[in-house]
């Protein structure tokens, strides 16, 4: 009997369904709220590559995809483009910021202090076993670790003043948004900002990491890292001028500087200044943030590194599209396939 | 899914009224590639989501749809699509490529000639026809601008002096109307000239890239080729379908676990059809 | 060879093939100081660090001539080549071909498209770096190929048959044609660089430093080679060198450059035998 391939797709995807359940099956369902609490770092990234800020929706669909990051982006991409926009909130200022946390490697000290607040940073990666079997979490102490909120200017603000930072001129144009227009080249910054604040961090790590360690010209000095809430504001609908705050967001703020040159206005003389690099990213992925105000910093420069390449660095770090096309290489492809043998034997035969 | 959530089609009616206006612009200038908005499907971006977004910014109740992975319209990336579609139109699916009005394709193009009540759409994974030759975007289109395609005709050339043969297999560039030159999808050469002076309106739509472009009936469609050194499409010459005995089409070639090799028509509605005739008589 | 440098003085009447008038190239916004003719170190503006370099440069050349430029790096003399090939955009100045558009047009001053074709069907360019002529991973033949279809070649048969023709008569052997150049040695390299600027029978040719860094006895081929080209393909060309010996052998008129300008013109032997601005005077008695 002839060999017929493999036909029955409908059937397949079916089984192929249940398995997904019985395969990844457990006895204990975890509740949103419990996933949302004990994994917040987790669901803050999510959210950033998503570039949708649902902590409960992001609980959700990390539940859903059994813990697949990549999926769980899909998952609120796919929601929140079919969410109608009602609004446009206002600006939101991070010097508004109730602040967590907020330190400055270009300084001892500044205005308003250095604020630790809850990090990683200092603490020594050593297993804790007591987790293993205890699944009562130690009630947080609450003496006095400070907690009365907190609001401190920028140290932008002070390097202004004193005149070897520029002030950047305001810019209101209405910004470009790459969820619903196709980025061209040059991008303008606010397309620029936006994909990278959308960027899937390890491709935005990387990229920051080249042009630190010699791939670029950027090593910079973190001048304010701040974590802490901001307002989002909409216009009030019948007032004009005034605004109602919806919501409060969490997100982390870097300004990171680096000495360069300018020429002076009349041309008489170049002079070192200092330049600025920005990261802004929703929740608190404090390295990704970094990372982002160093791409920044280097798509200012011109230079033969890939850290220099806007189109480059601008095209190559969306979580979705890359894991779309690299995941697609799983569908069949038999038919181009069979265009392939057919030119390697043509050319074999020539020969 | 519960789809009730849902707008008829998945996407808003701004998105698709969106989408159909790039679809205007590109009928109106063949062979140019649109820039559109891509949005975020439920499906992967490289899995047919520029495909998907035109099939339903252009859909309605009465359509009957048929969607086709490798000209099969049981494979699963087909199936996959066919139920996201149905879910949210609930259009009536068919297998029957002469029976649709919209036809979703990934890499060919239906043997049955379509017709001019008929559209196809295409699923495009790279649409950039001068990707191989240059990586950046914004070189790319000024090429275009400039109708600057000597690097690409060098590959060809390149090709031909080194190996005898122009080694394009699928996607094989075309000149459209001669202005653009046009990657027509992964499709086998043998569906390339399928694309000149046709019947039927093709769409294309690459999702991930956010293009669209357009081929409309009787447009003039030429595949890049030397005076001297003609197109060649894939040959089958003296190989037949083992199922339905149709000769002159695109096959598959299946070896079993004997080693022998046997041929099938890729184009599985229009094989079933021949076999279903074949019993009659 | 004093023969052949003499054959083709113009006579004053012939109208030139090229005619390029006060060509600058300035990098820099420039200054009221140096806008205005002011006093410059080398080729910068002291004040606004501006950068002439090339700065109101007039040039003829006449059919079948070899018309040498030489000065010293810095000089302007690449600048004065590449502007004339369209590689940097110029910042002023006007030049003239005889058989575009009846020598009437600025070709500084047309479109993108018309400047290739002027580049593809008029003009030949080699470069001291065979990097910036040639694709080095694409085959010899290729190469030539690239020209031919720029201006509008769709044979293959004839394109090949035109290529080794081409390659020939810079003495590369057919069975190497579908090699790629960066298979070659430095000098093979100039002599596919010479024989694809020659793809479309330019009438004017320029060249570039084409034997700086080569080896002596590669040199005297790849001169031998130009000096033929000459008289075989009927083409002008314009000879870039720092090299005096290269302009003695090649060249029937020299023109001598310092930051920027043109300091002394007139035919080769007088320039080296009579120098008459200081600086010539210099570069001639430090060869001898």
């Amino acid at each position: 009997m002839a060999y017929v391939a493999v036909k029955g797709g409908e059937k397949a995807i079916e089984q192929s369904l249940k398995l997904l359940d019985i395969f990844h099956s457990c006895s204990k369902s975890i509740p949103i709220e419990d996933i949302k609490k004990n994994f917040p770092l987790l669901i803050d990234k999510i959210m950033s590559e998503a570039g949708l800020y649902a902590p409960d929706y992001t609980a959700l669909a990390l539940k859903q995809s059994k813990g697949s990051i990549e999926e769980s982006v899909f998952l609120l991409r796919a929601y929140r483009s079919t969410l109608k926009r009602d609004y446009y909130s206002s600006v939101c200022d991070c010097k508004d910021m109730r602040i967590i946390r907020r330190i400055s490697a270009a300084f001892k000290d500044v205005p308003g202090g250095q604020i630790l607040g809850p990090t990683f940073d200092y603490t020594h990666r050593l297993l804790n076993f007591d987790l293993l079997t205890k699944n009562r979490i130690k009630k947080p102490v609450t003496g006095d670790v400070g907690a009365e909120d907190i609001y401190c200017g920028r140290i932008d603000d002070i390097l202004y003043k004193d005149g070897v930072l520029d002030k950047p001129e305001e810019d209101n144009t209405e910004p470009f948004d790459v969820t619903s227009n196709l980025l061209t080249y040059p991008a303008p910054r606010s397309a620029r900002l936006q994909t990278l604040t959308r960027s899937e961090e390890g491709f935005l790590e990387g990229v920051a990491y080249s042009a630190m360690r010699g791939y670029g010209a950027v090593h910079p000095t973190v001048s304010e890292l701040r974590s802490g809430y901001v307002a989002v504001k909409i216009p009030h609908p019948i007032i004009e001028g005034e605004f109602i705050t919806v919501g409060e967001i969490m997100v982390t703020e870097v300004e990171a500087l680096w000495p360069s040159h300018t020429e002076s206005e009349d041309g008489d003389d170049e002079n070192f200044s200092l330049s600025g690099g920005y990261g802004c990213v929703l929740g608190r992925n404090e390295t990704k943030c970094i990372a982002m105000s160093i791409c920044d910093a280097s798509l200012n420069t011109t230079g033969p590194t890939p850290s220099q390449d806007e189109e480059f660095v601008l095209t190559h770090g969306d979580c979705l599209e890359m894991q779309g096309f690299l995941s697609h290489l799983k569908l069949p492809h038999y038919v181009t396939f069979q265009s392939k043998l057919d030119r390697v034997r043509a050319t074999k035969e020539e020969k | 899914m519960e789809r009730r959530d849902y707008n008829f089609g998945f996407l808003d009616e701004n998105s698709k009224r969106e989408i159909r206006r790039c679809l205007l612009k590109a009928v109106a200038i063949p062979g140019y590639q649109v820039p559109f908005g891509s949005r975020e499907l439920p499906i992967g971006r490289g899995w047919g989501t520029g495909g998907i977004q035109v099939t339903l910014s252009i859909i309605g109740k009465e359509d009957v749809l048929k969607v086709i992975d490798q000209g099969s319209d049981d494979s699963v990336n087909a199936v996959n699509i066919k139920k996201l579609v149905k879910s949210c139109t609930n259009v009536e699916i068919t297998t029957d490529s002469e029976e649709a009005t919209i036809i979703q394709t990934r890499h060919r193009i239906p043997e049955t000639p379509m017709r001019g009540d008929q559209i196809l759409v295409l699923q495009v994974p790279t649409p950039e026809p001068l990707r191989v030759v240059e990586p950046r975007e914004s070189v790319t289109k000024q090429m275009h601008a400039e109708t600057e395609y000597s690097t690409m005709w060098l590959t060809l050339y390149e090709d031909i002096i080194k190996c005898g043969k122009i080694g394009i297999s699928s996607e094989y560039p075309v000149f459209v109307e001669n202005r653009y030159v046009m990657n027509p999808s992964p499709i086998p050469r043998y569906d390339t000239p399928k694309l000149n002076d046709s019947e039927t309106l093709y769409l294309f739509g690459a999702g991930r890239e956010k293009k669209i472009y357009a081929i409309p009936p009787h447009t003039k469609v030429i595949p890049l080729e030397f005076e001297d050194v003609p197109f060649e499409t894939e040959d089958f010459s003296g190989k037949k379908c083992h199922l339905c005995g149709a000769e002159n089409v695109y096959l598959d070639e299946i070896t079993d676990e004997n080693g022998n090799t046997y041929y099938e028509c890729s184009d599985t509605g229009f094989c079933a059809k021949r076999r279903a005739e074949n019993a009659k008589h | 060879m004093q023969s052949i440098n003499n054959i083709n003085e113009p006579t004053g009447t012939e109208k030139p093939i090229l005619n390029v008038k006060g060509l600058t190239v300035r990098y820099g916004k420039g200054c009221p100081h140096c806008m205005n003719g002011g006093e410059l170190n080398k080729n910068t503006c002291p004040k606004c660090h501006t950068v002439w370099a090339a700065n109101g440069v007039d040039i003829e050349l006449y059919k079948g001539e070899i018309l040498g430029i030489v000065g010293e790096s810095g000089s302007g003399k690449s600048t004065l080549m590449k502007s004339i090939y369209f590689d940097f955009p110029v910042t002023e100045g006007e030049a003239y071909i005889s058989s575009y558009m009846d020598g009437k047009k600025n070709i500084f001053d047309v479109n993108l498209q018309q400047k290739k074709f002027i580049r593809n069907n008029i003009m030949g360019m080699v470069y001291q770096n065979p990097v910036l002529g040639l694709r080095m991973d694409y085959s010899a033949a290729g190469n030539i190929a690239e020209k031919l279809i720029a201006a509008g070649g769709r044979n293959f048969g004839k394109m090949t048959e035109r290529a080794k023709g081409l390659l020939d008569s810079v003495e590369i052997l057919e069975e190497r044609m579908k090699e790629p150049p960066k298979n070659f040695s430095g000098g093979m390299q100039q002599r596919v660089q010479i024989s694809k600027a020659l793809a479309n029978n330019p009438e004017v040719l320029l060249l570039d430093e084409v034997t700086t860094g080569l080896d002596l006895s590669v040199q005297a081929k790849v001169l031998d080679l130009i000096r033929m080209i000459r008289q075989e393909f009927g083409v002008s060309i314009l000879l870039v060198s720092h090299d005096l010996a290269v302009i003695r052998m090649l060249a029937d008129r020299t023109v001598v450059m310092l930051d920027g300008k043109v300091i002394e013109r007139g035919l080769t032997d007088q320039i080296l035998d009579d120098p008459q601005h200081p600086y010539t005077q210099q570069l001639v008695h430090s060869l001898l």
